[in-house]
């Protein structure tokens, strides 16, 4: 009997697209308060497990146990209610939507206004307009955080990647989740961005108390901020441990660089 | 507690004094409206007031959610008829729950059809509504508690005729009209200002949300088989009780009313005034009901000079039809003149109009 369940289980994870495994028979696990990263080349299977574990892909094989119940089969909308917030690694921001409205979307689950309550919203007192005004004030927490303040009012769409790719993670813990999965967070930021978005997902961890699996290319960064680490390759998993030990794991460094440079030396 | 003001501010709708002027006056515009025109006219205003809500409907489904429909005259059909059958049997059944009524039921109908919504996309849900509406007619046509083809009489809705009457201001005729304008008015004014209140809240962005991204939407917790039918069930709510509004206004209602050319209509009206914005199917409506009902034949042939000239050429080397068909084709020019340079639709203008004015009159 087991005792004590982990707070994110994956078990023999697989699916396949046609004759390609694009995720084959992974398992892992995540404990609460971690940042566990993923690394792994182009077209490793990455961005599919975060499909399979938010539920945008049902898996054909293995099972997904998220708090000790099995999330697995459970429609994207569900899981998120469970606790579990994404971000997506080629934007999927509400571009014709404000700064704040994208970050009051993820708001939803967390206010009650309905179509009549809404349509209701006549002056300051009415229910709708006090509920928004709270959530308001919660989404500007999260804009003050991320310092979004100067294009809280822009629509997405006229927003720089890297901006936009703030606002994925802004609108992601405006959900408040437990788990929180990034994909490729980084990517089209400068130096000193990165920098930034380093602190940030820090402050995640440990301030706002979200678990946190990353998918990263830029290796500095996850050296420097992972707690724990896996790779995988062609859809299996290579290995997994401390940063350390996977970074210096010939496989790993074998999917990297390619067989000849490894044998060299 | 200042900071608290400045969120409400966001949703606020006049926030600011300028926009309090023009609502103001609009308002008053549209109250003394009925002393300043002639009656005829009043009730082309009305009719065209039945549209801007149907077009307020639809722009939320179409504008807001993304999704398509050619199924609205059918809607609009339900809503005539559910409150024609309403006040015909319940005489003493207030006009105004006959008309929620209309609307709720349209809007039952709205949910079972948005239902098909989640599988189809673009074309497919497009010919799936149109088959919709198509059908309606024809069970329409087919029972006699509709009246089959020849349709049904709509009892007067009466309320402040005898008021307008007895107040010595104007004839019979003319109160019916007056009432009639002052009911669609005030109706119309309220939907609109509850679809604009739906859109800033919880639901509308949802529905926005949807639109720009249906998996991220899904991601963040909604979800989407409720929200897309309830889009629908909304849309149709506005359209149905346009719709009563309209069987009221006409006094007659049958099948051909509502044939598919005026599904048709009520999309020109969204797409032309601007799709997702609060003010584009206002303006959609307006000109596409004007047109509508001023491009006929005898109104293009009375034009000077061209119109003799478009009589001529239209007997010589045109159909019996005649100046009917180059009234159909004017029509035509200009949606796609509309389209083709201002890709926002009249919204587009709106916005340069308010940019030049900006403050004005302060
Ligand atoms: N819906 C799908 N249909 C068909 N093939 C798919 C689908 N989704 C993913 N794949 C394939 O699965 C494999 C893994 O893709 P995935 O996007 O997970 O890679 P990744 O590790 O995220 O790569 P990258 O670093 O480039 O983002 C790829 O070969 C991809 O083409
Ligand atoms: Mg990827």
């Amino acid at each position: 009997m087991q005792i004590m369940s982990n707070f994110l289980e994956i078990r023999n994870l697989t699916i396949w697209f046609g004759g390609l495994s694009a995720v084959d028979d992974v398992s892992f696990d995540v404990k609460e308060g971690m940042i566990f990263s993923i690394i792994g080349p182009n077209g490793a299977g990455k961005t599919t497990l975060f499909n399979l574990i938010s539920g945008i892909y049902q898996p054909k094989k293995g099972s997904v146990t998220f708090l000790g119940k099995r999330i697995d089969g459970l429609q994207p909308h569900q899981i998120c209610k469970l606790g579990i917030a994404r971000t997506f690694q080629n934007i999927e921001l509400f571009s014709r939507m404000t700064v704040m409205d994208n970050i009051m979307l993820g708001r939803h689950n967390h206010m009650k206004t309905g179509l009549i309550g809404g349509a209701f919203m006549w002056g300051k007192g009415s229910s709708a307009a006090r509920e928004e005004i709270l959530n308001r004030m919660a989404a500007e927490k999260i804009i003050e955080f991320l310092e979004l303040q100067s294009v809280r009012n822009y629509f997405v769409g006229d927003l720089p990647y890297g901006k936009q790719k703030l606002i994925e993670l802004a609108r992601a813990l405006a959900l408040e989740p437990r788990l929180l999965l990034l994909d490729e967070p980084s990517a089209g930021m400068n130096n000193e961005e990165k920098q930034d978005l380093v602190f940030w997902i820090k402050d995640i961890q440990k301030e706002f108390n979200i678990t946190i699996i990353m998918i990263e290319h830029d290796m500095k960064m996850v050296m420097d901020i992972s707690d724990r680490l896996m790779a995988i390759n062609f859809g299996q998993k290579l290995t997994e441990g401390l940063p350390d030990e996977v970074a210096g794991h010939r496989e790993v460094m074998k999917a990297y660089l390619g067989e000849d440079d490894i044998a060299q030396p | 507690m200042d900071m608290k003001r400045s969120y409400y501010e966001d949703i606020q709708l006049l926030d600011s004094g300028t926009k309090k002027f023009w609502f103001g006056s609009l308002i008053i515009i549209l109250l003394i409206i009925p002393f300043l025109i002639p009656g005829y006219y009043l009730h082309e205003v009305s009719y065209i007031s039945i549209n801007i809500i149907v077009a307020i409907g639809l722009n939320i489904l179409v504008g807001y959610t993304g999704q398509v429909s050619l199924g609205h005259a059918g809607f609009f059909a339900i809503g005539a008829y559910a409150a024609t059958l309403l006040v015909k049997h319940l005489p003493f059944f207030p006009f105004i729950f006959a008309l929620i009524i209309a609307g709720l039921i349209a809007a039952a109908f709205g949910f079972i059809l948005g239902l098909p919504s989640l599988r189809l996309e673009g074309p497919y849900l497009a010919i799936a509504t149109l088959g919709f509406g198509m059908a309606i007619i024809q069970i329409l046509g087919r029972f006699s508690v509709f009246g089959g083809r020849m349709g049904l009489s709509v009892p007067d809705i009466g309320f402040l005729n005898d008021l307008l009457y007895d107040s010595g201001l104007f004839t019979k005729t003319q109160s019916r009209d007056v009432n009639l304008y002052y009911i669609i008015m005030s109706i119309t004014i309220i939907m609109a200002l509850m679809a604009r209140n739906l859109m800033k809240t919880r639901i509308g962005r949802a529905f926005i949300a949807i639109r720009d991204s249906d998996i991220a939407a899904n991601s963040m917790g909604i979800n989407l088989t409720k929200y897309k039918t309830l889009s629908f069930a909304v849309s149709a709510f506005y359209t149905g009780l346009a719709g009563g509004l309209y069987a009221f206004w006409m006094g007659f209602i049958n099948p051909d009313s509502f044939d598919f050319i005026l599904s048709i209509l009520f999309l020109a009206m969204v797409v032309v005034g601007g799709l997702g914005s609060n003010i584009g199917p206002v303006l959609g409506a307006i000109i596409i009901s004007f047109l509508n009902l001023n491009l006929q034949a005898d109104s293009i042939s009375a034009i000077p000079l061209l119109g003799d000239l478009l009589t001529v050429i239209t007997e010589n080397w045109m159909n019996k039809g005649g100046i009917a068909s180059v009234s159909i084709i004017i029509f035509g020019l200009i949606l796609i003149f509309i389209v083709l340079f201002e890709p926002l639709g009249l919204f587009g203008f709106w916005i340069r109009i308010k940019k030049y004015w900006k403050t004005w009159p302060f």
